[in-house]
């Protein structure tokens, strides 16, 4: 075994954030917020929150927030901006926001933070309302120091403390190295909402000049003087391992080849350039064997297999939740139905291939620089491969060209345990960049899922329902959550809202032997849909209209009553189908909700067919977050949330033969195109609950709308994702 | 070789097969151009080679060498191209922004040859993925950089 090989065996699995989940005592990742703050929060929030931390003051008074979580094209920077400059008193367009390095007190959710989980808005915006209320009082207690005045006396307008009596005025710019240096004030006043200027209002993003320009910068943009590039292959199953590479004097040979290793299940080439390094990569010849990962592929796997092992599955069903006696009422019923539902693997498909640049010191410390969701569990993994403490490595997570649930750690997923590795051997600072076809290769991918249905119909509709969810979860798989209680497993399937009378669901655990990971909307990416279309097949056998059974289901809960009236109205008043539109062609709408993240969504989908295809032409969401911070970036999330629900319901879908993907690009395994895009039109409700997320909660309802539309439309119901593997006749 | 980008003839000593997408990169450090795919699949490495918008992850350096070869950071250069970023800026496009340097170029180059396009010549030649789905601000972009 090499000595980088030895290095990368040493990659702890999930042992550091096993330790950090303990330590909260809570499964962060579940959709039970808001998480609680941790003991050390706790103190500070009585002690205010560490202003210069967070934020720095220039001369000219434009300012610098450090944020928690990183943005990745969610709005982050710009809501951060908003919610500090409006209690600072500072319009946002005089910051700029930057990502926090790992640890205190960035570590925002109790120790830790990751940006995911549609949770940095929710869970930091009181903390960023204090900050900049503190600050604020900072400001006004150095002016008051310096003008010899009672602070009561100041006010701010915005950028500036002013003395109305004296008619004195000072920019944050000059008071800044004076305010501060204060003691952050115990205590702060929070402007009424009735007054808010900016919070609420569609500031416009930060950052779209320098995206609209070349000029952002991402991980795979890092330079760093004197660094190498590395390009790797690994192996085309995971749990092989390179053996030895036949012509490796060949290799070594090639046009600016600095050396090679072989690394745990990959062989990398380090070169003066990337292309030098990757063209010399892809030419090694190879020999592989079998290794010791973790989490090996069978060689005879494959995904159809696989599916029909978890629809046939029988073993312990852990409750997940039950209401009345479903068991009973189906038993007694006269009409049952059955369906079996499923959804495939997909890939994050991020456009920004994953990177990470590392760089030991004279010092002993590390750098890190790479697309990060998760610094603080990063920065505990690199320390373990480079053999350092924690403290001792500096995580820079970059800008990220998407993300939605790529970067978080799994094994194997992320290239910087391999950088660390390859800078340490070679003594230099080297950038590794995966190609498309290794990020497809070593991507944690959604899990396959799969669900078994009975409902019971009475003559007034939908009595009991009965659910048996098969497989493994994200959140069952890295923090350790249990069977039954693993939300990302079961989620919306699980926390519907609709009065039936008797339900239950379980979970029957089958291990995935895939990496599996959280893609946008987590279980409820593919749990709805399954959901959503099971309840479109009782309204069926009920013989009753779909929006209407859904009405009479959510009679009693004003929230959802509401929600489901406004994504009517806003589609112009629910009208199924088919009918024939002023294109000629015959099209059918269906509708669906979600329940995802904390915040409510509904969805009408319009759907046709084209060439045997399903085209959606529009979608109309209506999304209750509670509330809302900047209305022009939540509505730009559920278009996109809406694209990517699109896309996973028409197109998308990662098959396994003999334990290796089929598809190792966008060739193979299509996205949207543009010219697939429906019109979407959205209505946010701020129903006034306590805040929910919103980069997740417009995608579930998506799928469920669009496969009920093509039911009402064709006369199938499609209980397998995704669309395009079915033939469908002209309609 | 010699190439001509933004402008500037350039010396690069690079093997001829070279996609011009990591000399653009690698050799002169325009990072702006952007690796998705290596495939000529997504189009953000879209870069206009005598004005056509082109995949520059499939186009070898010796292919374009005498071309004109323009890319993102230079885009505000013609009036076209400040008329697209400000389209861009003012419909709040970019999401992730990764593939918006490929999509401003591909803009710019439909509506320098065709200042009013119909939504077939949109179709046409607005086909760069994007993840994060911002199609419909890319259209709305692109009807407010027209000339009608």
């Amino acid at each position: 075994m090499t000595f980088v090989q030895k290095l990368l065996k040493q990659t702890p699995v999930n042992v550091s954030r096993r330790g950090f989940l303990r330590g909260t005592g809570a499964l962060v990742l579940s959709t039970t917020l808001p998480v609680r703050p941790s003991k050390a929060q706790e103190a500070e929030a009585a002690a205010g929150p560490a202003v210069p931390a967070f934020l720095e003051i220039h001369e000219d008074g434009t300012a610098k927030l450090l944020s928690p979580f990183v943005e990745g094209g969610q709005g982050i920077y710009t809501t951060f901006a908003q919610v500090v400059g409006e209690e600072l008193d500072l319009a946002p367009e005089n910051f700029s926001v930057e990502i926090a390095p790992a640890g205190p007190p960035y570590d925002v959710m109790g120790g830790f933070r990751i940006t995911g989980g549609s949770m940095s808005t929710r869970t930091s915006y009181e903390l960023m309302r204090q900050l900049g209320a503190s600050a604020r009082a900072m400001f006004l207690e150095a002016a008051a120091q310096e003008w010899g005045v009672d602070a009561s006396e100041l006010t701010t307008e915005p950028g500036m403390v002013v003395h109305e009596a004296s008619g004195r005025r000072a920019g944050y710019g000059e008071l800044a190295s004076a305010a501060l240096d204060l003691p952050v004030p115990t205590e702060v006043t929070l402007r009424d909402p009735s007054e808010f200027r900016w919070i609420k209002t569609p500031v416009p993003r930060l950052d779209v000049r320098d995206k609209s320009t070349g000029q952002a910068k991402y991980s795979i943009d890092v330079e760093v003087d004197g660094m190498l590039l590395a390009a790797v292959q690994h192996a085309p199953r995971l749990g092989l391992t390179p053996a030895s590479v036949s012509n490796l004097a060949e290799i070594e040979a090639m046009r600016g080849v600095h050396s090679v290793h072989l690394l745990d299940g990959a062989v990398a080439v380090v070169a003066g350039k990337f292309w030098e390094a990757r063209r010399a990569v892809e030419a090694a010849e190879v020999e592989w064997t079998e290794g010791e990962a973790q989490w090996p592929m069978p060689a005879d796997f494959s995904t159809d297999v696989f599916r029909d092992t978890l629809a046939g599955k029988e073993g312990e069903i852990v409750e997940v939740e039950a209401k009345g006696d479903a068991a009973s009422a189906l038993e007694s019923a006269e009409t049952v139905i059955e369906a079996i539902y499923d959804a495939p693997f997909v890939v994050h498909g991020q456009l920004e291939p994953p990177s990470a640049t590392a760089r030991f010191n004279e010092d002993g410390t590390l750098d890190v620089w790479t697309c990060c969701q998760a610094p603080e569990m990063f920065q505990g993994t690199a320390a373990q491969v480079a053999g350092l403490e924690p403290s001792q490595v500096n995580i820079h997570s970059q800008m990220l060209g998407g993300f939605f649930g790529r970067h978080f750690l799994y094994a194997t997923s992320n290239p910087f345990p391999q950088a660390i590795a390859l800078a340490k051997a070679v003594g230099q600072p080297v950038k590794l960049m995966w190609t498309r076809e290794e990020d497809f290769l070593r991507d944690a991918p959604r899990p396959l899922g799969l669900a078994r249905f009975r409902g019971a119909i009475g003559p007034d509709g939908p009595t009991a329902l009965s659910v048996e969810v098969v497989g493994e979860g994200p959140t069952g798989r890295w923090y350790d959550a249990p069977v039954g209680s693993d939300p990302s497993a079961t989620e919306g399937i699980s926390g519907k809202s609709y009065a039936i009378a008797n339900s239950h669901v379980g979970q029957i655990f089958h291990p995935n032997p895939a990496v599996i990971g959280y893609w946008r909307a987590v279980g409820h990416s593919m749990h709805d849909f399954m959901y959503e279309g099971f309840l479109d097949e009782m309204a069926g056998a009920a013989g009753q209209d779909p929006f209407e059974m859904r009405r009479a289901l959510l009679a009693d809960n004003p929230r959802l009553s509401t929600l489901l009236a406004a994504v009517g109205e806003l589609s112009g008043g629910w009208q199924p189908g088919p009918y024939e539109a002023e294109d000629g062609s015959q099209r059918a709408r269906g509708i669906a909700m979600a329940s995802p993240f904390g915040s409510e969504a509904a969805a009408i989908a319009e759907v046709s067919l084209d060439g045997g295809e399903v085209a959606v032409h529009q979608v109309w969401v209506a999304i209750d977050p509670g509330q809302i911070v900047n209305p022009a970036i939540v509505e730009a999330q559920v278009q996109s949330a809406v694209a990517l629900g699109v896309s996973q319901t028409l197109v998308e879908e990662l098959s396994y033969e003999n334990g290796e993907p089929t598809a190792r690009n966008f060739d193979l395994y299509p996205i949207l195109r543009p010219d697939q895009m429906p019109e979407v039109h959205v209505r946010i409700i701020e129903s006034g609950a306590p805040m929910g997320g919103v980069g997740e909660p417009g995608l579930p309802a998506v799928g469920p709308a669009i496969v009920n539309a093509v039911a009402t439309l064709t006369g199938e119901r499609i209980r397998s994702l995704p669309l395009s593997k079915h033939e469908f006749g002209g309609a | 070789m010699q190439l001509t980008i933004n402008g500037e003839t350039r010396d690069v000593d690079v093997d001829s097969d070279t996609p011009l997408l990591w000399v653009i990169r690698e050799e002169l450090g325009l990072t702006g151009t952007k690796y998705g795919c290596g495939i000529a699949q997504c189009g953000a490495c879209t870069v206009l080679v005598d004005g056509y918008p082109t995949r520059s992850c499939q186009t070898p350096a010796e292919s374009v060498t005498g071309a004109e070869i323009k890319t993102i950071e230079t885009v505000e250069e013609t009036e076209v191209g400040r008329r697209v970023v400000e389209a861009w800026v003012a419909n709040q496009v970019p999401q992730c922004g990764y593939c918006q340097s490929g999509q401003v170029l591909a803009a710019t180059a439909l509506l320098t040859e065709t200042p009013n396009p119909t939504d077939e010549d949109i179709d046409y030649a607005m086909v760069n993925l994007c993840r994060c789905g911002t199609y419909n601000k890319i259209r709305a972009a692109v009807r407010d950089a027209s000339e009608a």
